[in-house]
């Protein structure tokens, strides 16, 4: 399938999900369903790096926060009662994404020279700084939080919180369209030599810095989008929960429950887990939130490492020692021919 | 057209740990030449600086590839490569979660060497039937013997002046080594490839190698200058095989 048509199709499934969630009448699923949906955008940023390139990110809380934080500097710069929230969430955005994005190309070039452990502790280390500088910095509110009041009502969408639901769909559907082309694309089978070996990835040519940094920029990109409204959702923004380490878990777990190696992986991780910790909020406790992040965590690595995707694969294709979950269609060369001729010259 | 390769008095160094001291070594048009050496004496070391992977403090490295001279200190890997140098790393090194046949499309990954790929894939396949039959396997899940067939492959399909080997013996079955070995000669008679050949089994290397240099603690520490002259020497059997 083209890249449009699985856009298109998305759009249209999102749309369903929309249009059914109004007809529950209840805000709460729109409250429910915008973490839910952030969880898919975040998870599947957080595979371009992780899953396909086998870098492992522990700072997706301060990309995240990040994206948020650009709406507070940006909500704080502009005088609230002259000009009450009168820069578009969109536009909020792309603010946010660019801040993430220059950040995940300067992290990138600091680090990436780092490999497995050492990468994540560092990546780890940058969510510390960063959460660090922004206790400190007055301007945003410091520790004690900002506060960014919500309007009641937007039209044509009624209440704000569908507004919010509806652009977080928009920016999931398009994070899975971005993944899924990057996997089938050079870029994809680069990042994926990466993973592989990157040592041979070097002998072969493949400009591996270069991969590397387009591949954290893009992550970090999305991860700063799906923060950037996230002021307008919670209406008051703390440090410490924004740059918590529950999003950096949440964001490996996820891809990992689901499968790292293709795009529904991420998808499958975050309905399900993201879905599953909003019941438990509502049923039992909030706390229990990352205790069960936890068990499913070990019980996949235990029982399904491929994810459910590889479980999936592994059912319908009952052969499990063949199993990449990577779809082989971007680089397929022409069948060679059988019949040989005398190639004594060089190939050139 | 001629190849060669020229090394001239490079060091190379990990942090403050020097590897490689005041190398000197040739490798002329067509010719196989043999870099002899122990474990740690600096030969993986010196086949990285060809690449680009890492960088002498000093010397020189030149490429002449058809007829043109290149510098290579100057360049990064992914020019070196473009440029028709291919290495086949120490111990294969291959993408194991990808299939044969994506292991050898990615040996093509530079445009230059995309240009003809689906030729070059068919003479690889030509080369080494094996690889044809298994190219929908994870070459993860393949013998040693295969996936050394594959690194080798790997480097073809960058239609190489230059091939780097390194080590191409470790952790093969004897038959196997010996296979390999007839398997490079092969592979540079056939495409008039100027390969130099990292290799701690002495008597397999000479067994095609034109020429030979014996490096012992990352220096030169001799010369043979044919086959007879590596096979016929007591400082070899001395410096190298410690008799």
């Amino acid at each position: 399938m083209r890249t449009i048509p699985f856009f298109l199709i998305c759009l249209v499934i999102g749309g369903i999900a929309f249009a059914a969630a109004l007809t529950l009448g209840n805000d709460y699923y729109f409250f429910a369903g915008y973490v839910v949906l952030q969880y898919v955008v975040l998870s599947t940023a957080w595979n371009i790096l992780g899953g396909y390139c086998g870098y492992v990110n522990f700072g997706t809380g301060a990309f995240f926060a990040l994206g948020a934080y650009s709406t507070v500097t940006i909500y704080t710069l502009i005088d609230t009662n002259a000009f009450p929230h009168v820069v578009p969430i969109p536009v909020l955005m792309l603010v946010g994404g660019a801040v993430s994005a220059v950040v995940g190309l300067g992290m990138g070039y600091l680090t990436l020279r780092l490999r497995g452990a050492f990468f994540a502790i560092a990546t780890l280390a940058m969510a510390v700084v960063l959460e660090t500088l922004v206790v400190n910095w007055d301007f945003v509110g410091g520790s004690r939080g900002a506060f960014i009041i919500r309007p009641e009502t937007i039209a044509p969408f009624g209440s704000y919180i569908r507004y919010l639901f509806l652009i977080m769909l928009l920016l999931a559907v398009a994070s899975l369209t971005i993944a899924r082309l990057i996997e089938r694309s050079r870029l994809g089978y680069g990042l994926a030599t990466i993973r592989d070996d990157e040592f041979a990835a070097e002998a072969a040519g493949v400009p591996t810095l270069r991969l590397k940094l387009i591949a954290t920029t893009i992550s970090g990109a999305l991860m700063g989008m799906a923060g950037a409204p996230f002021p307008y959702y919670i209406g008051y923004l703390q440090p410490q929960p924004t740059f918590a380490l529950d999003y950096a878990v949440n964001a490996i777990a996820m891809p990992l429950i689901g499968g790292t190696s293709t795009w529904v992986g991420p998808l499958i991780g975050a309905l399900l887990l993201g879905s599953l910790q909003q019941i438990i909020i509502v049923t039992i406790s909030s706390a229990v939130n990352l205790l069960l992040v936890g068990a499913l965590l070990v019980a996949f690595v235990i029982l399904a490492p491929n994810g459910i995707v590889g479980l999936a694969h592994k059912y319908l294709q009952h052969k499990d020692d063949d199993f990449v979950g990577r779809r082989r269609t971007g680089l397929e060369a022409p069948a060679p021919q059988v019949e040989s001729s005398p190639t004594s010259e060089a190939p050139s | 057209m001629a190849s060669s390769l020229t090394i001239a008095g490079i060091d190379a160094a990990y942090g403050a740990v020097r590897v490689i001291e005041n190398v000197s070594l040739e490798v002329g048009n067509g010719e196989t030449v043999a870099l002899l050496g122990t474990n740690g004496n600096g030969k993986s070391t010196l086949m990285k600086c060809v690449m680009g992977i890492v960088r002498p403090s000093t010397g020189s490295i030149v490429a002449e590839i058809e007829g043109v001279r290149h510098d290579l200190t100057g360049l990064t890997t992914e020019e070196i490569v473009d440029l028709g140098i291919a290495l086949v790393p120490e111990g294969r090194r291959l993408f194991p979660k990808l299939t044969v046949e994506e292991n050898l499309l990615l040996g093509a990954f530079r445009r230059t060497a995309r240009a003809q790929l689906a030729r070059n894939l068919e003479i690889c396949f030509e080369t080494f039937p094996r690889l044809a039959e298994r190219r929908r396997q994870l070459a993860g899940s393949m013998s040693g013997g295969e996936q050394q067939m594959l690194a080798l492959g790997r480097a073809l399909m960058l239609a190489p002046k230059i091939l780097l080997v390194d080590e191409p013996s470790v952790g093969l079955a004897p038959i196997l080594v010996s296979r390999t070995i007839e398997a490079i000669n092969e592979m540079k008679h056939r495409y008039a490839l100027t390969v130099l050949m990292a290799e701690q089994n002495f008597n397999q290397a000479i067994r095609i190698a034109d020429r030979g240099y014996v490096i012992v603690h990352g220096k030169i520490a001799f010369e043979g200058r044919s086959a007879d002259e590596l096979n016929n020497n007591d400082l070899i059997k001395k410096f190298y095989l410690g008799l």
